[in-house]
C-alpha cells in the first residue's frame, strides 16, 4: 500500500503558490485595472473607449491572419518536401528552420529591416540595375512580410514534425488503391497532418497579432497595430486602464479563437500549447 | 518532381537566410553602410568589445537566465511530483491550467499583468525603485514554469510506480524513495526543461520589457534601446555573433549526439 507522505503533500505546495502570487493575481489585476478609474474607483469608461480602438484590431486581427494563411500557403509545401529528403538531408534541413527561431526576433525582424530600408542593400541593387527603388519599409506590405518573415519557421516545423510521425504505409495504401498524387494528398496525407497544421497557426497567429516590435521598424511607426497601442498606453501610468481593457480584449479574443482552432484537431492536448514547439529541437 | 521539390526548399531558405547574411557580411563593413561593401573590417566588434554596457548587459542576461531557469526546475519538478501524486484530478487540471496561462497568452499580456502587479504593490508598500532584478526573476520563473513542467511531468507518467513501492519496502523513507529512485529515472526531463528555461529566458524582450527598469538590462533590451532611433552598426556585430553562437550550440545539440552513438556502437562491435 503506497502512503502519501507529508513530502509528498506539500511537494507542489511552493508551485501552487507561485502559480497563485504571479499568474493567477496578474490576471486579476488586468480585470482590476480594466474595471477602474486611474483613482481605483469602479467604471466602465475603458470599455466604452475601446470602440475607438476599433479599427486598430480589424488591422491586427487583418494582419495576423493574412501573415498566418501566407505561412501556411509558403510553409505546409515545405514541410512536405523536407519530409521526403534524406534523413541526413531532413536533420540539417531542421537544423536550418531551427536556426532563426533561436535567434532572437528583434535581431531577425533588424536583419530585414536593413535589407529591405530605403538605403538598404536591396535598392542599391535596383538603382545599380536601373530599376525604380522600391519602398517597402513604412508599408501595410511590409509589416506582413516582417511577420512572414519571422514567424515561418513556427508554421514549418510542427507541420514537418507531423509529416515525420505520417506512417508511409497510408501512402503507398492510397497509391495502391488508385489514389494519383494529388488525392493522396488531399484525401490522406492533409487530413493526418491537421494536428501540425493547427499548432502551426496558433503558433503564427498569437505572435502576430500582439506584435509591437515588427511594426515599429518595418511599419516604421506609421502602422499601429494592438500590440502598439498596449506597448504606448503602459508607457503613462495614466492610461494603463485603458490598456489593461485592451489587453483584456486581445486575450479573450485569443482564447476565443484558440479553442475553435481546437475543434478541427483531433488531439487537443497537442496543438493547444502556444510557443512549445520551439523546444521541438533542443530536447534530447 | 525531386529536382522541383528541391529547388522549393532552397529558395524559401535562401530568402529565410538571406537578410541574416547580409547582416553578417555588413557587420565586417568598414564604411558603415548598408548599401556598399568598401572594406573588410573588425572595427563594429571592436566597438561592441569596448561597450561597458554591453557587456554588463550580456552578464545581466546570463545571471537572470542562470538563475530563473535554475529557481523555475526546482519548484516545477517538485510541482510536477505533488501533482503526479495529488489524488484530486479537479485540483491536478486546475493547476496545469493555471501554469500554461503564460504559454498560451501573447507575451505582451503576461508582460503587462505582471506589470500591473507590481505597480499595484509598488503603490502598497510605497516604493519608488521597485522595479529591477527582483521583479524580473520574478517574471522569468514564471513563464519559465509551464516549460519545466511541459518536460518533467511525462517522466513521471512514465515511471514503474513499483519501483518507488520496493524502495519503501525495503525501509527506505518516501523522500528518500523520490531522491535515490525516482530522481535519476526524471532526470533527462529535468535537464531538458532547465535548457529550454535557460534559452527562452535569455531570449525573451517582451515580458521583460514590461518589468524591468533602466538599472538592470538585459542583452534583448539592449538591443531594442540600440535600434529604437538610429542604425547602429556594433548592432550587426552583436547579432552576428549570436547567430554564430546559436549555429554551433544548434549543431552540436544536434549532431554531437549521432557521432557519439555511432562511436559507442563501432565500440561495441
Amino acid at each position: 500500500m503506497r502512503k502519501t507522505s507529508l513530502f509528498q503533500k506539500i511537494a507542489a505546495a511552493p508551485h501552487i503558490l507561485w502559480a497563485i502570487l504571479f499568474i493567477v493575481a496578474p490576471m486579476i489585476f488586468v480585470l482590476y485595472f480594466a474595471f477602474t478609474d486611474a483613482e481605483g474607483k469602479f467604471a466602465l469608461a475603458n470599455i466604452a473607449s475601446l470602440s475607438q480602438y476599433g479599427n486598430v484590431f480589424v488591422l491586427s486581427i487583418a494582419f495576423a491572419l493574412i501573415a498566418t494563411a501566407i505561412c501556411l500557403v509558403i510553409g505546409y509545401p515545405l514541410a512536405y518536401f523536407m519530409s521526403r529528403q534524406s534523413p541526413r538531408a531532413q536533420k540539417i534541413l531542421m537544423v536550418l528552420v531551427m536556426l532563426p527561431m533561436w535567434c532572437n526576433l528583434l535581431i531577425r525582424t533588424y536583419a530585414l529591416m536593413a535589407l529591405l530600408d530605403n538605403g538598404g542593400l536591396l535598392n542599391a541593387l535596383l538603382e545599380k540595375l536601373g530599376l525604380h527603388k522600391v519602398s517597402i519599409v513604412g508599408t501595410n506590405f511590409g509589416v506582413i512580410l516582417g511577420m512572414v518573415y519571422d514567424f515561418l519557421p513556427y508554421m514549418v516545423l510542427p507541420i514537418f514534425t507531423a509529416m515525420t510521425k505520417l506512417d508511409k504505409r497510408y501512402i503507398e495504401a492510397s497509391h495502391d488503391l488508385g489514389c494519383n498524387g494529388w488525392q493522396t494528398m488531399t484525401r490522406v496525407i492533409m487530413p493526418l497532418t491537421v494536428s501540425g497544421v493547427i499548432s502551426g497557426i496558433t503558433m503564427v497567429f498569437v505572435p502576430s497579432i500582439s506584435t509591437f516590435y515588427i511594426s515599429q521598424k518595418l511599419g516604421a511607426g506609421k502602422i499601429d497595430l494592438v500590440g502598439d497601442t498596449i506597448e504606448r498606453l503602459f508607457q503613462n501610468p495614466s492610461t494603463y486602464n485603458v490598456g489593461a481593457a485592451i489587453s483584456l480584449v486581445m486575450m479573450l479574443l485569443i482564447i476565443i479563437s484558440v479553442r475553435i482552432m481546437n475543434h478541427f484537431s483531433d488531439d487537443e492536448r497537442e496543438s493547444g500549447h502556444g510557443k512549445s514547439g520551439k523546444g521541438g529541437g533542443i530536447v534530447p | 518532381m525531386k529536382f522541383l521539390s528541391r529547388c522549393y526548399i532552397g529558395l524559401i531558405f535562401l530568402l529565410l537566410y538571406v537578410p541574416i547574411l547580409v547582416l553578417i557580411v555588413f557587420s565586417f563593413n568598414e564604411s558603415g553602410s548598408l548599401a556598399e561593401f568598401s572594406g573588410f573590417s573588425f572595427m563594429w566588434y571592436e566597438e561592441l568589445f569596448n561597450d561597458e554596457e554591453a557587456l554588463s548587459s550580456l552578464m545581466n542576461s546570463l545571471i537572470l537566465a542562470v538563475s530563473s531557469s535554475v529557481i523555475a526546475t526546482v519548484i516545477g519538478t517538485f510541482g510536477a511530483l505533488g501533482l503526479h501524486r495529488m489524488r484530486s484530478k479537479y485540483v491536478k487540471g486546475a493547476v496545469n491550467t493555471v501554469t500554461n496561462i503564460p504559454m498560451m497568452n501573447p507575451d505582451i499580456v503576461t508582460g503587462v499583468s505582471m506589470m500591473l502587479l507590481f505597480v499595484a504593490v509598488a503603490a502598497i508598500v510605497k516604493s519608488q525603485s521597485f522595479f529591477g532584478f527582483g521583479t524580473m526573476l520574478i517574471a522569468h520563473v514564471t513563464f519559465n514554469l509551464p516549460y519545466v513542467l511541459l518536460s518533467v511531468m511525462p517522466r513521471f507518467k512514465g515511471l514503474d510506480k513499483s519501483l518507488s513501492e520496493a524502495a519503501q519496502d525495503l525501509g527506505c523513507t518516501p523522500a528518500r524513495a523520490f531522491f535515490m529512485v525516482e530522481l535519476p529515472e526524471i532526470v533527462p526531463g529535468i535537464i531538458s526543461g532547465l535548457m529550454l528555461g535557460f534559452t527562452m529566458s535569455l531570449d525573451d524582450f517582451v515580458i521583460s520589457h514590461f518589468v524591468s527598469s533602466p538599472d538592470f538590462q538585459t542583452l534583448p533590451l539592449y538591443v531594442y534601446n540600440q535600434t529604437a532611433h538610429n542604425v547602429k552598426f556594433s548592432m550587426y556585430a552583436l547579432s552576428a555573433l549570436i547567430v554564430v553562437v546559436i549555429l554551433v550550440i544548434l549543431l552540436v545539440v544536434n549532431f554531437a549526439g549521432s557521432v557519439g552513438s555511432r562511436k559507442a556502437s563501432k565500440k561495441r562491435r
